[in-house]
C-alpha cells in the first residue's frame, strides 16, 4: 500500500492542518478557486449533432450520387448504354405495379431462404460435431479446406444433371456456398470461448447440448453473426449469378432472371431497375435484419463494439 | 445427509500428486500434497509461482484428475466440476456477457440448482445486496469495473450455498485500493454466513487478512511447507500481523536465500 502526503504548501491553507508524524497535510479550498469554471459538457449545435450522424451523411452522399448519374444520363441521351435515374425509377415503380418485379424478387428471396435455412442447420450439425469429436474436427477442417475455395457457381453444370432444371439445383448450390463460410467463422468461434468461460460452464455442471447451447454458442456468437452474415452475402450472389445462367422453373424465375430477360428485350431501364432491387434487398437485409440482430445481442453485451 | 463430524472434515484432500503434459513434457505440479478444510474455515493457499496452488484448487474444482492421491468432499470423491463447489476466478471473463448481473447470478441457480424464476431471482437479490450491488442489478457485465465484477461472481458464488466456494486469486487483477475494500466485504460476507472457503493467493499479506489457516506450499514440483493455524488471532495493530507476515516470507524464500548465499 502507497499512501501520498503532499510535502510542499505555498499558499495560506484554507482548512485546518493536520500534523501526522512529520507528514503534514494540507486541505485545499476547492470552492472559491473560481478563475475559471471548467466547462464539463455542452450540448452540440443542429448542424453538428446531424453531421455526426452516419445515416446522415450517407444519405447525403447518395443523393450526391444520384444526381451525378442523372445528369450523366441525360448529357448520355442514350438510354439503351446508359438510361438515366428516373427513367430508372419509372420502370421500377411500372414493374412494381405490374407485380412482376414483386413476384420475382420473391422467388428469388423464397428460394434463397431454404437455401440459407438449410445450409446453416447443416452447418450447425456440422460444427457440433466438430467440437464434440476429434474426428468432427477433422472432417469439418477438411471439408472447409477443400470446398471453401471452390466458387458455388462452378457446381452449376453439375447440380443441373443432378437436380435438374429447377429450384433443387439452386438450392444445392446455395448450400454450398453458405455452409462453409458458416461452419467455418462459428467453428473458430467457439475455439476462441475463453478457458475461464468454459470452466465456468462446467462448474454449473453444464455438458453435452446444454453446454453448446447455454455457454458456447452465445459466448461464440460474434464469430456466428459474421459467419451467418458472410454466408448471407454469398448466397446472394450465388442466387443472382446462377439465376442469370438458367432461372426458369416453371415458368418463373427469379431477379436474375428478370434481368436477363429485360437485357434480351433491350429494356435496358427495366435491367437497372432489377439491379437497384437487387442492392435494395441486399442493404434491406444488412441494414435492417443484420444491424438489429447486432444491435440486440452483440453490441448490447459488449462483445463488439 | 451426513453432517461432517470433526472427525470428517468438509474437504480432504490426501496425497495428491497433479501432473499435466505440456508439448513434450509432463509437468508434476504438486506432490503429495495433503490437507483438510472443516466447515467455516476459511483456508489459504499460499506459494509462490509454480507452486501449483491454482492447479491444486482446480483439482478440487473437479477440472484436473489426480494421478495420485484422492479428494473428497462431505465422503464423496471429487471426479468432476459440479455446483456443490462454486469457483471464483481472477479473470473479469468469468461473468456472462449475454446476461445481466441479476442474470448472471440466477443462472447457476436455475441450471444447477433447478430452482423456479422467482426463488432464483430472490435469492439472486438477496446475494447481490450483500455485496453491495442493488443498483446494478440490470446492468451489462461489460459496463461494470473489475471490482463490481468480481462482487457480482462473488455473489454468485455466495448465491449457490455451495459446500465450499473456490476462490483463485480472486482480487489479483484489482488496483490496490479495490483490493481492500473486497478483502473487507468478503471477510464482512464471512461474518453473516460462515460459508467455507478455499481460497488461493500469492500475497503473503492477504492470506494472513482474508485466512483463519494457511498453507504454505514450496515451488517446483509444489509440496507443503508448512501450515500456519488460528491465522485470525494475530493483529494488525499490535504489530503481531507484522511478524507473522516476515516470518511467513523467511519460510517461503528460505531455500532462495540458502541457494544465494
Amino acid at each position: 500500500m502507497t499512501t501520498t502526503a503532499p510535502t510542499t504548501a505555498t499558499t495560506p491553507p484554507p482548512a485546518p492542518d493536520s500534523m501526522i508524524g512529520a507528514a503534514r497535510i494540507t486541505m485545499r479550498d476547492q470552492s472559491g478557486a473560481g478563475d475559471h469554471l471548467g466547462e464539463v459538457e455542452r450540448k452540440l449545435g443542429l448542424l453538428e449533432t446531424l453531421w455526426d450522424s452516419g445515416f446522415v451523411r450517407k444519405a447525403l452522399l447518395l443523393v450526391l450520387l444520384g444526381v451525378i448519374w442523372e445528369i450523366y444520363g441525360r448529357a448520355l441521351q442514350n438510354p439503351l448504354l446508359f438510361p438515366t435515374l428516373s427513367e430508372t425509377f419509372e420502370s421500377m415503380r411500372d414493374g412494381v405495379m405490374s407485380g412482376v418485379l414483386p413476384m420475382r424478387a420473391w422467388s428469388s428471396i423464397k428460394v434463397l431462404l431454404m437455401g440459407y435455412v438449410a445450409g446453416v442447420l447443416l452447418a450447425a450439425i456440422l460444427t457440433i460435431a466438430a467440437i464434440n469429436t476429434r474426428v468432427g474436427t477433422d472432417f469439418l477442417e477438411t471439408m472447409t479446406a477443400m470446398f471453401s475455395p471452390l466458387p458455388a457457381i462452378a457446381l452449376l453444370p453439375l447440380a443441373l444433371i443432378w437436380f435438374g432444371l429447377g429450384n433443387g439445383s439452386l438450392v444445392f448450390i446455395l448450400i454450398h456456398s453458405v455452409l462453409w463460410a458458416v461452419a467455418l467463422n462459428t467453428h473458430s468461434g467457439f475455439r476462441s470461448v475463453s478457458q475461464t468461460m468454459r470452466m465456468v460452464g462446467r462448474n454449473y455442471g453444464l455438458r453435452g447440448l446444454a453446454y453448446v447451447f447455454r455457454i458456447l454458442i452465445p459466448a461464440a456468437f460474434p464469430s456466428i453473426l459474421t459467419g451467418l452474415k458472410i454466408g448471407w452475402a454469398f448466397a446472394w450472389r450465388t442466387l443472382i449469378a446462377a439465376e442469370l445462367v438458367f432461372g426458369v422453373s416453371s415458368g418463373q424465375g427469379g431477379l436474375g432472371w428478370y434481368i436477363f430477360e429485360n437485357r434480351n428485350l433491350l429494356d435496358i431501364p427495366a435491367v437497372f431497375a432489377g439491379l437497384l432491387t437487387v442492392i435494395v434487398i441486399g442493404l434491406v437485409v444488412e441494414n435492417l435484419i443484420f444491424r438489429t440482430l447486432e444491435r440486440r445481442t452483440v453490441l448490447k453485451w459488449g462483445m463488439q463494439n | 445427509m451426513n453432517a461432517p463430524t470433526p472427525a470428517q472434515p468438509l474437504l480432504d484432500v490426501s496425497g495428491v500428486t497433479l501432473r499435466y503434459k505440456t508439448p513434450g513434457v509432463l509437468v508434476t505440479a504438486t506432490e503429495r500434497v495433503s490437507f483438510s478444510v472443516n466447515r467455516s474455515d476459511r483456508f489459504v493457499l499460499l506459494g509462490p509461482s509454480g507452486c501449483g496452488k491454482s492447479t491444486l484448487l482446480k483439482a478440487v474444482g473437479g477440472y484436473l484428475t489426480p494421478s495420485e492421491g484422492s479428494i473428497t468432499i462431505k465422503g464423496r470423491k471429487v471426479t468432476e466440476p459440479g455446483a456443490d463447489r462454486m469457483m471464483v476466478f481472477q479473470e473479469f471473463d468469468q461473468l456472462l456477457p449475454w446476461r445481466t448481473v441479476l442474470e448472471n447470478v440466477m443462472f447457476p441457480l436455475q441450471v444447477a440448482r433447478r430452482l423456479g424464476r422467482k426463488e432464483a431471482e430472490e435469492k439472486a437479490r438477496h446475494a447481490l445486496e450483500k455485496v453491495n450491488l442493488t443498483r446494478a442489478v440490470d446492468s451489462y457485465p461489460h459496463t461494470l469495473s473489475g471490482g463490481m465484477k468480481q462482487r457480482v461472481a462473488i455473489a454468485r458464488g455466495m448465491a449457490m450455498e455451495p459446500d465450499i466456494l473456490l476462490m483463485d486469486e480472486p482480487f489479483a487483477a484489482l488496483d490496490a485500493l479495490t483490493r481492500r475494500t473486497c478483502q473487507d466485504e468478503l471477510l464482512q460476507l464471512w461474518e453473516d454466513t460462515k460459508f467455507t472457503v478455499l481460497f488461493v493467493t500469492h500475497s503473503i499479506a492477504e492470506a494472513i487478512k482474508i485466512g483463519n489457516r494457511i498453507l504454505l506450499l514450496s515451488p517446483h514440483p509444489g509440496r507443503v511447507k508448512a501450515e500456519v493455524v488460528d491465522v485470525d488471532k494475530v493483529s494488525p495493530t499490535d504489530g503481531t500481523a507484522g511478524q507473522l507476515e516476515k516470518k511467513i516470507h523467511e519460510l517461503l524464500f528460505a531455500d532462495e536465500a540458502a541457494h544465494a548465499e
